[in-house]
């Protein structure tokens, strides 16, 4: 514990000196990036707008009230649509992942030298680029429609249910493995009586949670043309109707609740 | 196993749901809903089927990526997109660390309580691009709408987790602390935080992580970034340009997540 004397008097002090300069040299470094950042971001800002912020906020907001109610019959429809690209893109992406997680992980990939780098960079490129972009790149391919947002949301989910399954499956009891595999089992038998009831339980509950992160993000890919409740989003943007735009905004409200509510439940269950 | 089981051929038993009954209804109702789905969905096949040359084409790009050509536009959009990044994670964790400990029970008192309980939920509700085109619609285009969007949202996501922090940490050390006659500020700074921060930093740079991906999305809706190069590159069908925009993308998360991990583990 660092004492100094001050008056002939010992003093307590939270850190030796060195410490406490390297700190300061570590906050003063934060800083200057922060103040550099900062300059550079706001060098073609347009303060006046910025400004002028809270008299557009009171005016939107003055806009938006009262919802349109009377809306919600044309938004059931996208939102089965919504419902459907968050689940079938969720499947597409769960059967995509669980052969890549398979190969990923280290105690059951068939080539750590050529496969496993491969299925490593197949997961990192699917999380790092959003959905969004997905169905942004997909609807100029193959054209607006739920299909674009259907293999979106499963081209992003593969990275996700992959990363975390194959982390689930290198932390496996090998024991068990070990055990199956001592009775003179097959590498398919290891496989099913070894490794996947012990990943089960974490694979239903990365699902679970996955369906339920889509939900959220099937909600805007009609912003980009890819289908469901989104497109509606853009359409009353676009023209300016914001009652119309409380109305869904409230809707992907209560969707999301729901879906949150549903997906804890069974988190809850199976783990 | 039971002795009735002898000279019966043995069987695995359910793995995830026990009763016979619930198994079958919920096996079931997926698949009526799948059916339901799957009828639903519209596919014009022959649009996908030509679609299938861009998508050769965008394939090609992606392994050929031209960086050259427009190299201005995309070095602009990343500067734009980083320093967004780090300027909201630097406010938005700023903003978060009080609301943090105002939102955890076992320091504030109810009504702070409630209160920093309420932006929370506020900040977490939304979607960051549905934020972007509100804070684009009141603040104008560029990478300043972004960065408040990012910076709302670092606030929801941090505060919330740190709360949590808080509340699970040693009471007894706080307790000690409390016990010297500490105030607050003290307490807050003796007690509590040796014990949160390791994690309050790892956390940090998740959220430095997550925002740059983050930012790379709310360009399309014009809060400015790397997000609206690659939006322009893919309208004007450059596929090579959209290619390298998202390898520069993996390249710098990938980075991100490499260095992240090592700082963790040195300050943990």
């Amino acid at each position: 514990m660092p004492v100094r004397e001050l008056d002939g008097r010992p003093v307590w002090q939270r850190r030796t000196t060195r410490r406490q300069w390297a700190i300061w040299a570590g906050w003063l470094a934060g800083v200057m990036l922060f103040v550099w950042c900062w300059k550079l971001m706001t060098g073609r800002t347009i303060w006046a707008f910025v400004w002028d912020a809270p008299r557009q906020a009171a005016d939107i907001g003055s806009r938006m009230l009262p919802p349109r109610w009377s809306y919600i019959d044309k938004l059931l429809w996208p939102l089965w649509d919504t419902l459907n690209i968050a689940t079938l893109g969720t499947l597409l992406g769960i059967i995509i992942a669980v052969p890549v997680a398979f190969l990923a992980a280290r105690n059951t990939t068939p080539s750590a030298l050529f496969l496993r780098p491969v299925a490593l960079f197949i997961i990192v490129a699917s999380r790092s680029i959003n959905s969004l972009i997905w169905a942004l790149l997909l609807v100029s391919m193959i054209g607006p429609g739920l299909l674009a947002g259907i293999i979106a949301i499963g081209l992003r989910s593969i990275g996700f249910v992959g990363k975390l399954l194959y982390e689930a499956i290198e932390e496996i009891d090998e024991s068990q493995v070990e055990a199956v595999r001592a009775t003179g089992a097959s590498g398919a038998q290891v496989l099913d009586y070894g490794i996947v009831p012990q990943i089960l339980p974490a694979f239903a509950g990365i699902s679970v949670f996955r369906w339920d992160i889509n939900i959220r993000e099937s909600t805007i890919l009609g912003l980009v043309g890819a289908g469901g409740i989104g497109l509606q989003l853009q359409a009353s943007l676009n023209t300016l109707a914001w009652p119309q735009v409380t109305m869904i905004l409230l809707l992907v409200l209560g969707t999301v609740l729901v879906s949150e509510w549903v997906s804890a439940k069974v988190r809850h269950a199976v783990i | 196993m039971s002795t009735a089981a002898a000279g019966r051929r043995w069987r695995r038993p359910p793995v995830l749901i026990q009763s016979r009954r619930t198994r079958w209804l919920v096996y079931g109702g997926l698949l009526i809903y799948l059916a339901l789905a799957i009828s639903t969905v519209e596919v014009n096949w022959l649009r996908v089927y030509e679609g299938l040359d861009r998508g050769w084409r965008f394939a090609q790009g992606f392994l050929a990526p031209d960086f050259v050509s427009r190299w201005k536009d995309i070095s602009q959009g990343l500067a734009e997109s980083l320093t967004m990044t780090v300027t909201s994670t630097v406010v938005g964790v700023l903003l978060a660390v009080p609301i943090g400990i105002g939102a955890a029970r076992n320091v504030a008192p109810m009504p702070i309580y409630l209160f920093c309980r309420a932006i929370i939920a506020l900040s977490r509700t939304f979607q960051e691009v549905i934020v972007a085109i509100f804070f684009v619609a009141m603040f104008g285009f560029g990478p300043f709408a972004g960065f408040l969007t990012l910076a709302f949202a670092t606030i929801g996501f941090m505060a919330k987790l740190l709360a949590e922090d808080i509340e699970d940490i040693d009471e007894a050390q706080a307790e000690a602390v409390r016990a010297t006659g500490a105030s607050f500020p003290q307490l807050i700074n003796y007690g509590i935080q040796p014990q949160v921060m390791p994690r309050l930093i790892g956390l940090s740079l998740y959220r430095l992580d997550i925002n740059f991906r983050e930012s790379a999305v709310i360009g399309i809706v014009g809060a400015g970034g790397i997000g609206a190069t690659l939006n322009t590159a893919i309208d004007r069908y450059e596929y090579d340009s959209a290619g390298a925009i998202l390898l520069l993308i993996i390249l710098i998360v990938m980075a991100a997540e490499y260095s992240s991990s090592h700082v963790r583990g040195w300050v943990q």
